[in-house]
């Protein structure tokens, strides 16, 4: 059963990622995207990690991409239009796409027989909170003051000094 | 009995008792809204136009389905769609009542508890706003997109708010459970009930204020219905949409105000707990306040004011008395007396929502977003604040 669903939505969120690119249109792009996180987030559900799979949900899908969605409507982008390739994509393309899945497929194939099963119990909401605020809080201090840099600095773009 | 079976068997109560009640909260708003402003409102299709909602359906049924030329028509027919979808999952989580054991087999008044049930339910109201703005960017015209921006930026401006009430209920019953957050606020203080809106050491009340302000908002609700304001935007971002399309945003609506007043009520108000303990008699108060119904209705109805009342009011006061002496039977009273409470409380938050619909203004669009984000986040900020040093200091 949890084989069946793990095949379902592993390959449902490759088949959107694929979408993520291949769609013309912005929007569209953009709403495959939201598909991939919620195939994501039924992964971690599924891994017992389920306060991940349901942060998963509000902060990429509920937020960040209700922005990406609004801004795209704003600014009311048209469909793309596909250039000719760059000469430098079509010579290297190919052969460097197929070195990344050369290289991934080796790391899969040496990982898979020590693969182990991942166990639930380790993704609740007091796991989480106390990896957070114990094993790993200076690099979780880090991140919120670079997310304080992130919101100064909006702010200092969209500010208008007084003539 | 069949685990799968059981459960289908619940789901499928549990489904028709929302639909029926999505149908009539719709008679409800109309009736009291139609008072407040004196007048009588539906009253010909049926008693007291009872069957005005019936009516309503049938008429929304038969109407032609249109789909305009210009529409991006996938999106246009997701989004009515996702709307409906998400605004009934979130039902699942929510608990009625305690564990109770009918003809042997022993069950939860609840479809199913999740240990991050609060999350989900969060989890799925952030996502509803991609109904509404998908219909409106799909749609294709002006006034449907602006309505879709609005709602956008709206939802999320009132999200964060929503979330930092919610989290402070969290710290005074430390579970993400909404099961256990119930069972959490079960003990008395002699009198004193232990919900979360009154518990010590630092009652709730300002969270429950800033919960349900934002829940406004997030159900678009007059006095924040900006996505789809009249008298700006014809009918904002379900402008284009006709027939069932447009009563499913209509049915959505008015799940997420069902969903999102049983939230408040599990969080803050204690569920399915009574307000007194049973033992000072809280399992009396169902038949009490039907037999004050039942009085009140026959005291009306023998002679009616109105000679159309003649029937109607008697008939309604005689099944109310009825009513109040089946909840003195012990066996009902164990039974239906949690999911009494339950549905008060609930039904009381509902009624709010509908009385403040026929009493405040519209908001201006600046002013809506200048109260959320300099007033109403910081409020959630603070209480959240209070609420975990209090919660640290108490321990």
């Amino acid at each position: 059963m949890a084989i069946a669903i793990f095949l379902i939505f592993a390959a449902l969120a490759v088949f959107c990622g694929l979408n993520v690119v291949l769609r013309r249109h912005p929007i569209a792009s953009a709403l495959w995207l939201i598909g991939v996180m919620v195939s994501l987030a039924v992964l971690y559900g599924l891994l017992g990690a389920h306060f991940l799979a349901a942060a998963q949900v509000i902060v990429y899908a509920g937020a960040i991409m209700v922005l990406f969605v609004m801004v795209i409507m704003l600014v009311n982008a048209a469909p793309e239009r596909r250039s000719a390739a760059s000469r430098m994509a079509q010579a290297l393309g190919f052969p460097v796409l197929a070195g990344l899945l050369a290289a991934l497929g080796y790391v899969a194939w040496r990982a898979a027989p020590r693969a182990v099963v991942v166990t639930a119990r380790k993704g609740t909401a007091h796991d989480v909170g106390s990896a957070l605020f114990t094993t790993y809080l200076l690099p979780f201090e880090i991140v919120s003051l670079l997310v304080l840099i992130a919101i100064l600095g909006a702010v200092v773009l969209t500010y208008k000094e007084k003539h | 009995m069949n685990p799968y079976l059981l459960m289908a068997l619940k789901a499928a109560v549990v489904l028709g008792a929302l639909l029926v009640t999505l149908l009539y909260i719709q008679w409800v708003e109309r009736k009291v809204i139609a008072h407040i402003q004196r007048r009588l409102g539906p009253y010909r299709v049926g008693p007291h136009g009872l069957l005005q909602p019936l009516a309503d359906t049938l008429k929304l049924l038969l109407k032609e389905d249109l789909l305009p030329r210009h529409v991006n028509r996938i999106l246009y027919l997701l989004a009515p769609f996702l709307a409906v979808t998400l605004a009934l999952i979130s039902i699942a989580v929510i608990p009625f009542g305690p564990e109770i054991e009918v003809a042997g087999v022993r069950t939860w008044m609840q479809l199913t508890d999740l240990n991050v049930g609060v999350l989900f339910v969060l989890a799925i109201s952030s996502l509803t706003v991609y109904a509404v703005v998908l219909a409106g960017w799909s749609s294709n015209s002006k006034y449907p997109l602006l309505g879709g921006l609005r709602a956008a930026a709206q939802m999320v401006g009132y999200e964060l708010p929503l979330g930092m009430a919610v989290a402070a209920p969290l710290l005074l019953s430390g579970t993400l459970s909404l099961r256990e957050i119930v069972l959490s606020q079960e003990t008395f203080h002699g009198w004193w009930p232990g919900w979360n809106i009154l518990r010590l050491p630092f009652p709730q009340v300002i969270g429950f204020l800033v919960f349900m302000v934002a829940a406004f908002a997030e159900t678009n609700r007059i006095p924040f219905d900006l996505p789809e304001a009249e008298n700006e935007l014809v009918a904002g971002f379900h402008t284009e949409y006709s027939s069932l399309k447009f009563a499913s945003f209509f049915m959505a609506e008015y799940a997420n105000m069902i969903t999102i007043c049983a939230m408040a009520t599990v969080l803050f108000l204690g569920g399915w707990l009574p307000l007194w303990p049973v033992a000072y008699g809280s399992n009396y108060a169902p038949s009490a306040l039907l037999a004050l119904a039942g009085a009140l209705l026959l005291y009306h109805g023998l002679p009616p004011a109105f000679r159309r009342d003649r029937l109607s009011l008697p008939a309604a006061g005689v099944a109310a008395l009825a009513a109040a002496a089946v909840f003195l039977i012990p066996t009902v009273q164990n039974l239906a007396g949690p999911l009494f409470w339950f549905l008060a409380k609930t039904g009381s938050l509902l009624f709010v929502f509908i009385w403040v619909r026929g009493t405040l203004p519209r908001l201006r669009y600046d002013q809506l977003m200048r109260f959320t984000w300099t007033f109403l986040f910081p409020v959630g900020v603070l209480n959240l604040m209070a609420t975990g040093l209090a919660v640290a200091l108490g321990s």
